[in-house]
């Protein structure tokens, strides 16, 4: 059965996005289901992070329409676009932890100054958080510059899941990490997915991390999604230009000198 | 290129980083005005904004009051007119040295730190992090700032007032033979309570100048270190330009 635009959790409809003369975004149609874990992958370039921050709404888009559970999302007020981001949970791709709080602050922050928690109380959930991402309680009062890559990871993914948010979002999750560190974030991040039902975007071009973490498998090229498909038919997607990301080959159709 | 429009080019940028400006004041404004209000981030901001800055702002008004004190004796003894130092000095320093040399050395320090923080806060997604945790960054990061300064500066500017006259009285008791009871009599009979109202009301503007610039480069901070260095830069000079000409507005109002 098709769903429609009300009963997916995102629609995303002939989004364009430009920066000056740079067209990024050049129509991008694209629907994830309630539940299911969507990773967009795309080379260096190609409009992914754009295309994250159009549906987080950091990025307003030119045209086209972003709505999420049946609700336009695009033109929204600040205070209607912060309800909306209560569902959302995000790990950046650097983190992104406040240098000024300790690592339980993080983890803690959108229940001590969005939802108007005691500190008490926020800090045993941000504990139980932590819990859930393989990080003790040792932790919790140093600083973000006092972890490890991998460790500002996982506290950034306890940050994500700590309101148990309906939809997560993760950008790059697995770059800059060492291969085995990477693998526990992917488990880490498929397992938490599971866990709180939610649904997930990711964006990456490790094809480790998406074996890994995706149901539904899109690609993006040159702003546009030119494939898109189940995770298990990622290797034989009859696709030129999947077959050539997925293989890691020079030749094919997309030029990277051209990027 | 046609120095017209080079002109025209320059006059666009202006005009549009104005109207940039001035969106962004609003939008601070607009965020000490309405809740939420994050009293934590207020408490930090009153503590290195006020307190953290008395020791460069007492240190400039001491020297100044000093070498102000030095200049009007040597300009005065001209016209036989040495006993009017107190009387020029605490009128210097209240109405126009006290708060312009005490703003210039705050957006030095706190203007550039606003957007050095700020800016590395942009650069590294601290700032897109917030509004996915469903903070705003005007309410959480700008308006605290721009109302701390709007408090503080003032304070720092009165402790100014008081230590820039003290280093006049300093320098003309023990160098220039000035009786110091005299001094001080001298000084609290010439000053009126406008000389000192007419400085803090300029403080709390430049203290709004510098917030409003520090923050202001630091949230449209481009990538990278260089982005960074630039908008810490651009905060400086710019709040020392804004400062000097809202000085010569205020000056023009209250004369």
């Amino acid at each position: 059965m098709t769903e429609t635009t009300d009963t997916l959790k995102i629609a995303i409809r002939d989004v364009h996005k430009s920066f000056g003369s740079n067209h990024v975004l050049r129509g991008i149609d694209l629907d994830v289901s309630a539940g299911r874990s969507m990773v967009v992958i795309g080379g260096s370039g190609t409009g992914k992070s754009v295309l994250l921050k159009c549906i987080l709404g950091l990025i307003t888009p030119d045209s086209g329409s972003i709505c999420i559970d049946g609700q336009p999302v695009t033109h929204l007020s600040a205070r209607k676009r912060a309800r909306i981001m209560a569902k959302f949970g995000m790990l950046f791709q650097g983190g992104a932890l406040f240098d000024s709080l300790s690592v339980w602050e993080n983890v803690a922050f959108r229940l001590l100054y969005a939802d108007g928690m005691g500190r008490v109380e926020a800090k045993k959930q941000a504990i139980a958080a932590l819990n859930q991402v393989n990080l003790g309680a040792e932790i919790i009062n140093l600083s973000p510059a006092e972890l490890s890559g991998g460790m500002q990871k996982r506290v950034g993914l306890a940050r994500a899941i700590v309101a148990r948010p309906e939809i997560l979002f993760f950008d790059e999750p697995t770059t800059g990490l060492d291969p085995i560190t990477a693998d526990v974030i992917d488990n880490l991040i498929r397992r938490q997915v599971t866990a709180l039902g939610a649904t997930a975007v990711s964006i990456t071009h490790d094809m480790g991390s998406v074996r890994k973490i995706a149901d539904d498998v899109a690609m993006i090229h040159e702003g546009k999604i030119i494939w898109r498909g189940l995770a298990k038919d990622v290797d034989n997607s009859g696709n030129a230009y999947v077959e050539q990301f997925v293989t890691g080959s020079e030749n094919g159709p997309i030029k990277v000198l051209a990027r | 290129m046609n120095p017209l429009a080079i002109i025209g080019h320059a006059v666009l940028t202006l005009v549009r980083e104005a109207g940039a400006i001035g969106l962004f004041a609003w939008r601070g404004v607009s965020a000490i005005l309405s809740p939420p209000w994050y009293g934590s981030q207020l408490s930090a901001q009153l503590m290195r904004i006020g307190y953290f800055s008395l020791p460069v702002v007492g240190l400039t008004a001491v020297f100044t009051g000093a070498a102000l004190a030095l200049n009007i004796y040597t300009g005065g003894a001209r016209f036989n007119a040495e006993q009017f130092v107190p009387n020029i000095v605490v009128l210097g320093i209240t109405r126009e040295l006290g708060p312009v040399l005490a703003s210039l050395m705050l957006a030095g320090r706190v203007s550039a730190a606003m957007a050095a923080e700020i800016g590395a806060m942009r650069v590294t997604e601290q700032i897109d992090a917030l509004e996915t945790l469903s903070t705003d960054p005007f309410r959480f990061l700008v308006g605290p700032r721009i109302l701390a300064a709007i408090i503080t500066v003032p304070l720092l500017v009165l402790v100014a007032d008081i230590i820039g006259v003290l280093g006049g009285w300093a320098v003309s008791t023990q160098i220039l033979g000035f009786n110091g009871a005299t001094y001080i009599r001298n000084t609290i009979d010439f000053v009126t309570r406008w000389d000192v109202v007419s400085g803090l009301i300029k403080a709390a503007t430049f203290g709004f100048i510098i917030a409003l610039m520090g923050c202001y480069h630091g949230y449209r901070s481009k990538r990278g270190a260089q982005g960074v260095g630039r908008a810490t830069t651009n905060a400086v000079v710019s709040a020392a330009i804004l400062i000097f000409a809202a000085n010569y507005v205020l000056t023009t109002l209250f004369v």
